[in-house]
């Protein structure tokens, strides 16, 4: 996205309505987070109203939980399973039809027009999610046409993070908390007893057209002032912390550290925290077809290096161990995505730590293998 | 039918002729369509083919990369997918995406000696590599291959072999780890016949595709005549859904099989290698 020159403005709580209802007249979906089965998921949004207004989330290794907060926040909470790859890459995707006369066969296209849709509240560690993502499906020469369609198609609106969560460490990462770039248009929830404002920046030229219908007043020193510190406040306030210097290096000098060994013996292979993570890409493809035969189906659905049958070949599954497919996985997020797309595959949103049913913390893991400090191999 | 845009989308080609290998092993050959050229291919590279509503494997191409008219693919009956492909009947329509990933270092090579060691089924993605060096032959040294399999039954490309071996100037040695009293040839693993094959080890390339622990114990014996790790390339397999780096499922440590393999010089996978379950 290109930038625009625009000063940031400040809108009320209440054009944030007009802002959805403008989107929604251009066509778009809008999702956003609501509050569904306890969790803080995203979805599709009718209005402002079906934001998790005054909630909050508590997020530790292994526990999830939303509790009410004494303010009517309407963004006062971080991350929770859902992430935008859901709508981006969806979990399970028809690839093709085809079908089969005789000797001819010949594909019929999905008539099924793309969606657009408007993100509302990517978070910084999202958005560089986003852009690791596009890595992976934007590839010269193999670009995946889809993909290209939905992200062409998407409005984001970036969300400032005014709190850290319990599992965050973006600031390791350096991927937030503040959305530097990459969005139509970046929120700062300015909240106090006497305001409930949004300072709003300005990414792109379809931001800046959006933002003309909307009732808005520049924005002063002050409430730039006001929404540093919060940031400034969040970067401080991290759950977690990840020592990144010379982590690449160490993971994959050390596939045989006994620290494989202890996780493997509370790790249950389960692969949630593959699909709570914002950048797992991994797919399988299915092809199915009629009973007579005649007609064909390829489908695309999400899978998981956790899976036995992910890397299958005859004869039997080369990571046949809990231990070989979590060093599979950590290896991948930390070092070797580094090697195939050039940066790491984590942003810092901590998901796969508040998800993991024995909350096994990335962190953690990767301080214990990766730091300089750690004995590297089992001397047994 | 043209390429389509959507990589995933296989395009039909239909089944010319299928050859006999052995009892689980046969050559698909398809033909372009009428009007239509054949897609070319480096020998090393790999298609997926599709058996329509079954499935999609990726299969080394086993043909001649100079003969445009048709495409080979040699396949061991397996799995489901392969066992699909297998009953094609001719003029059936063959589903392929490709071809895929990086091949043979056969540019690199020229002027230096080349011994190729092949593995049971592993001598099918080297057959392109044994046709380009005698389509060739006065652009490399001496030339070499080592082939092994189980048993007599299990050697591909018969009479092929016989043709290689009467060609002068190509080395030409086969074993099997098992054989009854007809069997005439050697007994025993590829390495052993390492010492009857004249080549210059400082200035040789060898190429080697078969089971990961014939690849083991010949690089062994390769670096302990004194080549290097930089002289020896090795193709790859493993479980493989795009092939264009997007499935996540044949990672090799940093790599993608698919599109930094399936062939690899060997400095760069000796050591993921020598682990277990990577």
């Amino acid at each position: 996205m290109e930038t625009v020159p625009k000063a940031p403005v400040v809108i009320a709580e209440k054009a944030l309505h007009t802002l959805v209802c403008e989107l929604q007249s251009a066509g778009y979906r809008v999702i956003g987070p609501t509050l569904r089965d306890q969790a803080i998921i995203y979805d599709e949004i009718d209005s402002v109203a079906d934001l998790p207004q005054g909630w909050t989330d508590e997020q530790q290794p292994g526990s999830y939980r939303v509790a009410k907060r004494p303010d009517m926040a309407l963004f006062g909470y971080t991350v929770g399973p859902h992430s935008w790859k859901k709508f981006l890459h969806p979990p399970r995707l028809r690839l093709w039809q085809a079908s089969r006369t005789g000797n001819e066969v010949s594909f019929s296209h999905d008539e099924t027009p793309s969606q657009k849709y408007a993100f509302l509240g990517v978070r910084s560690c999202e958005l560089h999610a986003i852009a690791i993502q596009d890595q992976v499906f934007l590839q010269a020469g193999h670009e995946d046409v889809g993909y290209r369609q939905r992200r062409d198609d998407s409005f984001i609106i970036a969300l400032n993070c005014s709190e850290a969560g319990g599992t965050c460490f973006c600031a390791s990462m350096k991927t937030g908390p503040q959305a530097t770039n990459s969005f139509d248009l970046a929120l700062t929830e300015l909240l106090s007893e006497d305001r409930h404002e949004f300072l709003v920046e300005i990414g792109s030229q379809a931001g800046a057209d959006l933002m003309h219908g909307i009732a808005s007043r520049e924005a002063s020193a002050g409430d730039l002032e006001t929404a540093e510190k919060l940031l400034a406040q969040t970067a401080a306030n991290m759950g977690r912390h990840l020592d990144t210097q010379g982590l690449k290096e160490r993971l994959q000098e050390n596939p045989e550290h006994r620290r494989w060994d202890e996780v493997a013996a509370r790790c249950l292979s389960c692969s949630n925290c593959t699909l709570v993570c914002p950048t797992c890409f991994c797919t399988s493809v299915e092809d199915t077809a009629d009973l007579a035969g005649d007609t064909a189906e390829r489908w695309r659905r999400w899978d998981s290096c956790f899976n036995g049958e992910f890397s299958y070949i005859h004869g039997g599954s080369v990571r046949s161990s809990t231990k070989s497919r979590y060093r599979q996985w950590l290896t991948h997020k930390l070092a070797h995505w580094v090697d195939q797309f050039g940066s790491s595959g984590c942003v810092g949103c901590g998901r796969c730590i508040s998800w993991c049913p024995t909350g096994i913390d990335i962190t953690e893991e990767a301080a214990a293998i990766g730091s300089a400090a750690s004995p590297p191999e089992d001397a047994s | 039918m043209n390429t389509p845009l959507d990589p995933m989308m296989p395009r039909f080609l239909p089944l010319q002729r299928r050859i006999r290998e052995t009892a689980d092993v046969l050559s698909l050959v398809a033909e372009p369509l009428e009007g239509e050229e054949m897609p070319t291919f480096l020998p090393g590279q790999f298609n997926m083919l599709y058996a329509f509503g079954v499935g999609e494997v990726p299969i080394s191409i086993s043909g001649d990369p100079q003969e445009r008219g048709h495409l080979v693919h040699t396949i061991r009956d397996v799995g489901a997918v392969s066992h699909a492909l297998l009953q094609l009947k001719r003029n059936e329509p063959l589903g392929i995406r490709g071809p895929f990933g990086k091949p043979w270092p056969l540019d690199q090579a020229r002027g230096a000696d080349i011994l190729l060691i092949a593995g049971g089924i592993g001598l099918a993605p080297l057959r392109p590599v044994i046709y380009h060096l005698l389509a060739q032959r006065e652009s490399y040294g001496r030339i070499a291959l080592l082939y092994g399999a189980r048993n007599p039954a299990d050697l591909l490309y018969h009479k092929e072999l016989e043709r290689w071996r009467r060609v002068p100037d190509f080395q030409v040695r086969v074993t099997v780890d098992h054989a009854g009293r007809e069997w005439l040839g050697d007994v025993g693993v590829v390495t052993r016949l390492l010492p009857k094959i004249r080549l210059d080890p400082a200035d040789t390339v060898v190429m080697l595709c078969g089971p990961e622990i014939m690849i083991r114990f010949s690089t062994l014996a390769l670096l302990d005549m004194g080549m290097s790790t930089k002289q020896l390339y090795v193709s790859m397999e493993r479980n493989m859904k795009c092939a264009i780096g997007s499935c996540g499922h044949c990672q090799f440590g940093p790599h993608f099989i698919c599109k930094d393999g399936p062939v690899f010089r060997y400095d760069r996978v000796e050591a993921l290698l020598k682990q277990d379950e990577i």
